[in-house]
């Protein structure tokens, strides 16, 4: 379960795909980080991730947690996007049988899970098969 | 700094204890290491636990446990590192005695893992990923190791039936430990129908949820004498190392950074190399895990990890035998007892008194145990003389 200020501090990504380039070597960082991964350095702007990319890895959930329930199975991955960025998400609207390391996705604004009676509708990132 | 010894060692049978509590199953273990030392006190103790307050709604362990042993006052300490947790207890332990702060300190692992259900356990594991950029977007811990299989079998052709033959292996060595949870044999096809959990493993490619504790007793290497009657076991190396927690914030979705940079430390530390190690007990928590980790120590090469069983090469018997005592696939994985539990067999090896499991003439040992999907990692080396 998500306080709501838990889930309230990490919109500007998941709304808005927020994310900090470093201003000393150029890595993009998502999440942001105070301190660049890359270079140590400490002064980011901030910028938006790409929205396409190319799935390294994936699996099939069949055995779930409960937030998602009516979801299971569901099909999750890891992808690189365009600007080099890495990040794991729920592959939407895929057959299971046509996952494929390499296989292009794009980045879409979706309902990920609702928290039950009076909690929280979840949103944020998942990826979608580019056919 | 000083030398270190382990100079005794306590498990007891793990599995689904239900009659015996988080305490229980921790006395009885650290009392048999006491016992098997010899010694009647121990002056300091670590206790390597992930997340009892999410399994049995209980913190404060190093306090509780010094208690219950009935060691108080002495200094009790919980460490935490995920499943790697163990492991670092026992490195904590290493240093307290090779510091000079104490003589005679015990390193325990304690997880009570089946008072909450299926969902809860996941929930409690799940905690060892990053939780809101991995589990929040649907992750289990059977997920991420699932990918890193799926990229390990797109990069280097490893197939389901080598990962298969990594669990086959681990309980024919199992069925031969008394303490096993799961000491019973399995064929490569019943590993590959079984129950999928997340493609491609299945639910006999996972480690299971287990109740369980472990202990050992350390002691100055240049005093054992003047503390127990037994063989000494002499601690070479230990080295620790840290990754992303994230495992999509790796260069290499396949490969274990932190585990070959504290397999680097060790060996260094120890002045060995790989083929020096008689034996390796490694942190299969999944089929694949063991496939990289023995890769990311330099048992294999890079991409070579996945005919390791197939081709009997990690038998008892075989150039490197790989978790003799059958890894955490058949002996079970209480997440913080895992890496002190390893101790335990590789000192039991060295001994000499690994039963029907002995690797003939082993004196060198090394352990493995690794937080999450390899965001920390510890490794030790052991030898016999």
């Amino acid at each position: 379960m998500s306080t709501s200020a838990r889930y309230w501090r990490e919109i500007p990504q998941r709304y808005r795909y927020e994310a900090g380039r470093c201003t000393g070597c150029g890595e993009v960082s998502f999440p942001p980080r105070v301190v660049c991964k890359s270079c140590a350095g400490r002064d980011f702007e901030t910028v938006e991730i790409a929205k396409q990319g190319k799935l390294l890895t994936h699996t099939v959930i069949r055995v779930g947690p409960s937030q998602f329930a009516d979801q299971t199975p569901y099909a999750v991955g890891v992808a690189e996007l365009d600007d080099g960025v890495r990040l794991t998400a729920m592959i939407a609207d895929a057959d299971f049988e046509e996952l494929k390391v390499g296989m292009p996705v794009k980045l879409e604004f979706r309902l990920i899970r609702d928290e039950g009676e009076a909690g929280i509708l979840c949103y944020g990132y998942k990826f979608v098969p580019v056919r | 700094m000083r030398d270190v010894a382990v100079i005794g060692v306590g498990m007891t049978k793990w599995g689904e204890l239900w009659e015996k509590s988080l305490r229980d199953i921790f006395v009885e273990s650290a009392l048999e290491a006491v016992k098997d030392a010899g010694v009647d006190k121990i002056e300091a103790m670590y206790v390597g636990c992930m997340t009892s307050g999410l399994f049995v709604g209980q913190e404060h362990l190093g306090s509780l446990l010094a208690d219950y042993l009935g060691m108080g006052p002495i200094p009790g300490v919980r460490v935490e590192s995920a499943c790697a947790s163990g492991g670092i207890a026992f490195r904590s332990a290493m240093f307290d005695v090779a510091s000079g702060a104490h003589d005679v300190v015990l390193a325990g692992g304690v997880e009570k893992m089946t008072d909450i259900g299926g969902d809860g356990a996941t929930f409690a594991l799940s905690t060892a990923a990053d939780a809101e950029y991995e589990v929040y977007n649907g992750v289990t811990f059977p997920g991420l190791y699932a990918m890193m299989a799926v990229a390990h079998m797109d990069a280097y052709g490893t197939t389901r039936e080598q990962l298969a033959a990594v669990s086959v292996k681990n309980h024919a060595n199992g069925s031969k430990n008394p303490h096993a949870q799961y000491p019973f044999e399995l064929t490569v096809d019943r590993v590959l129908n079984s129950v999928m959990i997340a493609d491609p493993l299945t639910i006999l490619d996972c480690s299971p949820i287990t109740d369980g504790a472990a202990a050992v007793v350390i002691c100055p290497l240049d005093k054992v004498k003047e503390y127990s009657k037994n063989q000494p076991v002499k601690v070479l190396a230990t080295a620790h190392a840290t990754d992303s927690i994230a495992l999509h914030s790796r260069k290499d979705l396949t490969w274990l950074g932190a585990v070959a940079k504290a397999g680097e430390q060790a060996y260094a530390q120890a002045g060995l190399e790989p083929k020096d190690i008689d034996l390796v007990e490694v942190h299969d928590c999944f089929t694949i895990a063991e496939v990289c980790t023995i890769e990311a120590l330099g048992f294999f090469e890079k991409g070579k990890g996945g005919a390791s069983a197939e081709s009997g090469e990690s038998a008892i018997g075989g150039r490197i035998p790989v978790n003799a005592s059958g890894g955490l696939k058949s002996k079970g994985h209480p997440v913080g007892a895992t890496g002190i539990a390893q101790i335990v067999e590789v000192t039991k090896q060295l001994r000499g008194d690994a039963d029907q499991r002995q690797v003939e003439g082993a004196k060198i040992g090394m352990t493995q145990n690794m937080g999450g999907t390899g965001g920390s990692c510890v490794v030790h080396i052991l030898g016999s003389e």
